[in-house]
């Protein structure tokens, strides 16, 4: 197992956990939070795949700017989502 | 008011949701480590031994986005500005903008001047060296967009004017089709190379793939700026 392999592993791990939380979580700014951290991780899966010009465009689009846009427009609406219940 | 029975019925759809992803999970992956990376085929063969000959453009991603699949990357940059003006078209006529309760303390504010300054000159050199190294005028362009943003989070009342904006967007649309039309009259084909290949890894190379993701860039850059500008202008 050399470092590379262990850093995938590592990656992979964290974007479950991180898209379950998300799908999971009621307050909306943390799901964004979390599928921010879900394009991270995979722009540096990208990165070990030797795909530089992927990671580039999912740490600025995906990790940045999408994250920003749903933001502003939580901030507009609703940050808490509803009982589906109710 | 429960129904009966719903959170049985959710329990069930999430097994079933999580076989669907295993699924696709394992079938994703028997694909990929099975792949041959070592022994490509067909047109990626192609691009890769042709490359230099063809563009003489150190980075084989950008000759392949914007020289053999230029047309693909014009219909890109369409998408994008159409998407840019629905969400214009949309949230146009509600631009109140409401004071902001909380200011931006006066280090953010002043420190983002010049930080912009710098934000604009990475997002340039990432677009102008698109064909020597990683990168291009999707990054660029998103990297200037995020600058801006800086601004309209730290300044309070900053505008973007909006006339600017646009012409730099239609000028750089222009550009890149004017470029592609030269080539088909020179050439014979839609953004054929009519300018002189030059060396692998000097700026000056690779005939017209610096201009169009030059114009790439700037176009990309103008509309996700109008585009976060407008998402900001709307505060009840």
């Amino acid at each position: 197992m050399n470092v590379v392999v262990i850093i995938t592993i590592v990656c992979v791990l964290l974007m479950i956990l991180a898209s379950y939380f998300a799908i999971k979580t009621e307050d909306l700014v943390s799901a964004v939070i979390a599928s921010s951290v879900v394009s991270l991780m995979a722009s540096v899966l990208f990165l070990i795949l030797h795909a530089p010009d992927v990671a580039m465009t999912e740490a600025a689009i995906g990790a940045g700017l999408s994250t920003v846009v749903f933001l502003i427009a939580i901030r507009k609406t609703e940050r808490f989502e509803k009982d589906e219940e109710q | 008011m429960k129904k009966p029975g719903l959170k049985k019925r959710l329990r069930v759809k999430n097994i079933f949701v999580f076989l669907i992803v295993l699924y696709f999970g394992f079938q994703m992956f028997s694909v990929i480590s099975f792949l041959d990376l070592n022994n490509v085929k067909g047109v990626a063969k192609y691009y890769l031994e042709n490359d230099i000959k063809d563009t003489q453009s150190a980075n084989v991603v950008t000759s392949i986005v914007v020289n053999y699949r230029g047309f693909d990357t014009l219909g890109e940059v369409t998408v994008l500005f159409l998407a840019a003006t629905g969400l214009g078209a949309i949230l146009s006529g509600h631009r109140k903008v409401k004071k902001q309760k909380i200011l931006a303390n006066t280090m953010l504010q002043y420190g983002s001047k010049p930080l912009l300054a710098i934000v604009i000159l990475f997002g340039a050199y990432i677009f102008i060296h698109g064909h020597l190294s990683p990168g291009g005028g999707f990054q660029g362009g998103t990297v200037i967009a995020t600058g801006f943003l800086m601004m309209l989070l730290a300044l309070e009342g900053y505008e973007i004017k909006h006339g600017y904006v646009k012409w730099t967007e239609s000028l750089a649309g222009l550009t890149f089709v004017t470029v592609g039309l030269i080539g088909l009259v020179l050439l014979g084909s839609f953004l054929a190379n009519f300018l002189p290949l030059g060396k692998v890894g000097d700026l000056f190379s690779a005939g017209v793939i610096p201009i169009i993701y030059v114009a790439v860039g700037f176009k990309v850059g103008s509309e996700l700026t109008g585009l976060l500008d407008n998402m900001m202008g709307v505060i009840e």
